[in-house]
């Protein structure tokens, strides 16, 4: 693996996830808040939670590029529309199987069974993370196409 | 405190509310569709947003995320389509309201036949809550009856985008009830069983004695939402009763009027923006001044006309982290058109929107058009600078510093007006006319100038261009002594060479032009009062204008006239005394007062009407005590006009 390329693929192509999906939630795409959503497992202070879940969100991200890398480097091909396509297939993962366990993970969040509490206050997402504004997949599926593509295009095999 | 008896006879969406007989003889009728007077309304609100709810228990009016945000409640302007949130008991009720000492959290008692229930209404305020995890911004409401049994009766009407917009409801089971508006979610949670019908949300519960209820609503345009739970919200209400005795505490006023100066200081907060510091002139929009008539804006953005006056009574209040909030918004905000200023901006200091009117709202009793923006934003008042730099001043002279940003943008004003002053604007009454020369704009010119002066010469304002300002000063000076000094009629007019007088020439003194005992002054009001006032001692504010009520705030200017020296202390306090009476059960002025029936009009409540009446008292205290009175001049920077040494 090029751990070299990997670094600096990894670390532009998570800036540019979390960018968008940012940029999504100002052109009010969606209402997530994907900083104030992570950093809330660690915090229920609603500043600081933002800090921790960007700073979480750029790590997690740059994190599971490896898994792209791995990908790439396993079927000796990349290119943009291989990592579009890892992108989007993960997007699908990503709001479908995790939007659902998302309430059994995060410690503050409510479920749909039981209600909020004094400790699980925070409004579930549902399917496809639907609750927080209907075009919430959509601004997913594009953020994460991005991701892969930009990984895609960047890394270089080694 | 407030006392009325009333009935709902309506039967609203499926509920028959005439289920309970008339078994009180004290209990009498009302019909809830008609619309309650301006002055029933109540204000409760987060330092971001406000809500105005009725006597009979309804929120008739809220905007989220912002004050000026589009409605989700609008039924003030429209019963029909406007949406709103009621809690009340079924059948005859009578009512008594207060707000809970020294603070904005809103107590409504209802008896009933058969029993009492009360109803407290507040939004928690973030910075009471900052460390924890609660709503963006939310309306907690919590009854609870004190005396045997009362059926009560919950209705929730959702009407997005000033009633254009009917969002769709969704029961969430123990989520709660989700309504979505795109770009945006509120959450109703409670502990009473909700039903969705025709487009609301319906509830009924029966309280006894002992029983409580609490409901949140609230809203949201990040994901996830905080959905609080309902057993906590009790312990909410404490913290936010607290964080308002807190507030409170730093009142720094010993004179009389005591609890009338607290409440128009609990009222003036609640129109502040606490993210940007800015100021609104009301949380309304479209309230008419003359009921049936056209003559109803939008005063949910921040007018610098506003400024001087509202920075003298935060400061002399204690209230200094609010003062210097806005000298900083005022100073800041306004950077990109320095240094020519607006005569409003938006709450972050954004040019309002384009003024248009809604095609669905008809407007409170038919008061139509409804209008969302407001196109004096594209006017010329030059009367602004003058009250962006009296503020500084005030601040400065108070012990405030002023940075060199500021400095800098104080000197950017001098030198517009040095070079504009002589041209025609719309004035302080923003009528929608031809530019004219007006009086109250030449003098606000030159207070900016005089203000500057006193500054520089005090080393409070470094490289101001003295010489310059002087001279402008001067000829302002003379121009309104020569030209807006009507010989005929013995009185300053509101119009260079003109013959009406207007309200606003009473500031004249207040500015430090005229001594309030100079003879040119006493013969003003006099003429003012022959003119502009009514037999119960409300003024009009000009002459010029269309019909409308009296403006509360000209009174008040009155009030604190006569106490810097324009008649004895006896006059001014019996006028205060008087206005007193013309405020609500709970101490709220809207922004006129009707000659007539004594009923509010105009947009409700008031920022400007309730720092007039702090400005009133405080002066009249001041000069009870023999302290300096408007400590925003403490010397004449400029001679005084020549007139006032000769006829002195």
């Amino acid at each position: 693996m090029n751990w070299e390329s990997w670094i600096l693929s990894g670390f532009v192509a998570t800036l540019s996830l979390s960018t968008l999906l940012v940029t999504s939630q100002g052109l009010r795409l969606t209402r997530m808040n994907v900083p104030y959503l992570l950093g809330t497992i660690i915090t229920p202070e609603r500043e600081r939670a933002r800090l921790y879940g960007f700073l979480g969100h750029l790590i997690n991200g740059w994190i599971f590029s490896l898994l792209y890398v791995y990908i790439f480097e396993a079927r000796h091909m990349v290119n943009w529309w291989f990592g579009l396509l890892l992108g989007l297939a993960h997007a699908m993962v990503l709001l479908t199987v995790g939007m659902t366990l998302l309430p059994s993970i995060h410690p503050r969040m409510a479920t749909e069974r039981k209600g909020p509490s004094a400790r699980r206050q925070l409004e579930p997402p549902g399917f496809m993370a639907l609750n927080y504004g209907y075009q919430t997949p959509i601004s997913v599926f594009i953020a994460h196409a991005a991701f892969g593509a930009i990984l895609g295009s960047l890394y270089h095999l080694h | 405190m407030f006392a009325s008896i009333y009935r709902q006879e309506s039967a609203i969406l499926g509920f028959s509310l005439n289920a309970m007989a008339n078994n009180s003889p004290d209990l009498e009728s009302t019909d809830f569709r008609s619309y309650p007077e301006i002055g029933d309304y109540a204000v409760i609100g987060d330092c971001r947003s406000a809500a105005l709810v009725s006597k009979y228990g309804w929120i008739d009016w809220l905007c989220w995320p912002r004050f000026d945000s589009p409605s989700i409640f609008a039924a003030l302007l429209d019963r029909e389509r406007g949406g709103f949130w009621r809690i009340s008991p079924i059948g005859p009720f009578s009512i008594e309201r207060e707000y809970l000492d020294g603070s904005n959290v809103l107590q409504t008692k209802f008896q009933t036949s058969g029993g009492v229930v009360t109803l407290t209404d507040l939004m928690p305020v973030r910075d009471s809550i900052r460390l924890l995890m609660v709503p963006d911004h939310e309306i907690i409401r919590r009854l609870s009856c004190a005396d045997g049994e009362v059926e009560i009766e919950i209705e929730l009407a959702p009407r997005a985008n000033y009633g254009e917009t009917i969002p769709p409801i969704r029961d969430c089971g123990k989520l709660g009830i989700r309504i979505d508006n795109g770009h945006g979610v509120y959450w109703l949670r409670g502990d009473a069983s909700f039903q969705i019908a025709n487009s609301s949300v319906l509830a009924r519960a029966t309280l006894r004695a002992g029983d409580t209820l609490s409901f949140s609503f609230s809203y949201t345009e990040n994901a996830p939402a905080v959905l609080p739970p309902v057993e906590h919200l009790a312990e909410r209400v404490e913290t936010c009763i607290k964080w308002w005795e807190n507030w409170t505490a730093q009142l720094k006023y010993d004179g009389d009027f005591q609890d009338e100066v607290m409440r128009s200081a609990l009222a003036l907060k609640l129109m502040i923006f606490s993210p940007s510091g800015a100021i609104i002139a009301a949380p309304t929009t479209s309230l008419p001044e003359r009921i049936g008539g056209d003559l109803n804006w939008d005063y949910r953005y921040c007018w610098l006309r506003d400024a001087s006056l509202t920075i003298r009574a935060l400061i002399e209040l204690g209230f200094w982290a609010e003062a210097t909030s806005f000298l900083d918004w005022m100073l800041h905000a306004t950077r990109l058109t320095q240094p020519q200023l607006r005569i409003l901006y938006s709450l972050y200091g954004n040019q309002p929107p384009k003024e248009r009117t809604s095609k669905v709202l008809r407007g409170y009793r038919g008061s139509s058009p409804v209008r969302i923006g407001n196109a004096a934003r594209d006017q010329l008042q030059l009367d602004v600078y003058g009250e962006v730099v009296d503020a500084a001043a005030q601040f400065a002279f108070h012990g405030g510093e002023l940075d060199r940003e500021m400095q800098k943008a104080l000197l950017g004003f001098g030198d517009y007006v040095a070079k504009h002053w002589d041209s025609p604007d719309q004035g302080i009454w923003e009528p929608r006319t031809n530019p004219r020369n007006h009086t109250h704009s030449r003098l606000l010119c030159w207070t900016a100038l005089d203000r500057l002066i006193s500054l520089s010469e005090q080393g409070k304002l470094k490289r101001a261009p003295l010489d310059e300002y002087k001279t402008q000063a001067e000829a302002i000076r003379q121009q309104i002594q020569l030209r807006a000094w009507n010989e005929n009629l013995q009185s300053y007019v509101s119009e260079l060479e003109g013959e009406k007088l207007d309200s606003s020439l009473l500031l004249l003194s207040w500015y430090g032009f005229e001594k309030a005992d100079a003879p040119r002054m006493r013969s003003t009001y006099r003429k003012l009062r022959e003119r502009l006032s009514t037999p119960e001692g409300l003024l009009y504010r000009s002459e010029d204008l269309p019909p409308e009520g009296t403006f509360a705030i000209c009174s008040f200017w009155e009030a604190e006239y006569l106490a810097l020296g324009g008649g004895t202390t006896r006059q001014a306090r019996e006028l205060i005394d008087t206005l007193t009476k013309y405020r609500n059960d709970l101490g709220l002025y809207g922004e006129e007062i009707d000659g007539n029936t004594g009923q509010a009009l105009g947009n409700f409540p008031q920022a400007f009407t309730h720092v007039g009446y702090i400005g009133a008292a405080l002066s009249l205290n001041q000069r009870e005590k023999g302290e300096q009175q408007l400590a925003h001049r403490p010397e004449s920077a400029t001679p005084q006009p020549s007139n006032t040494k000769q006829e002195s």
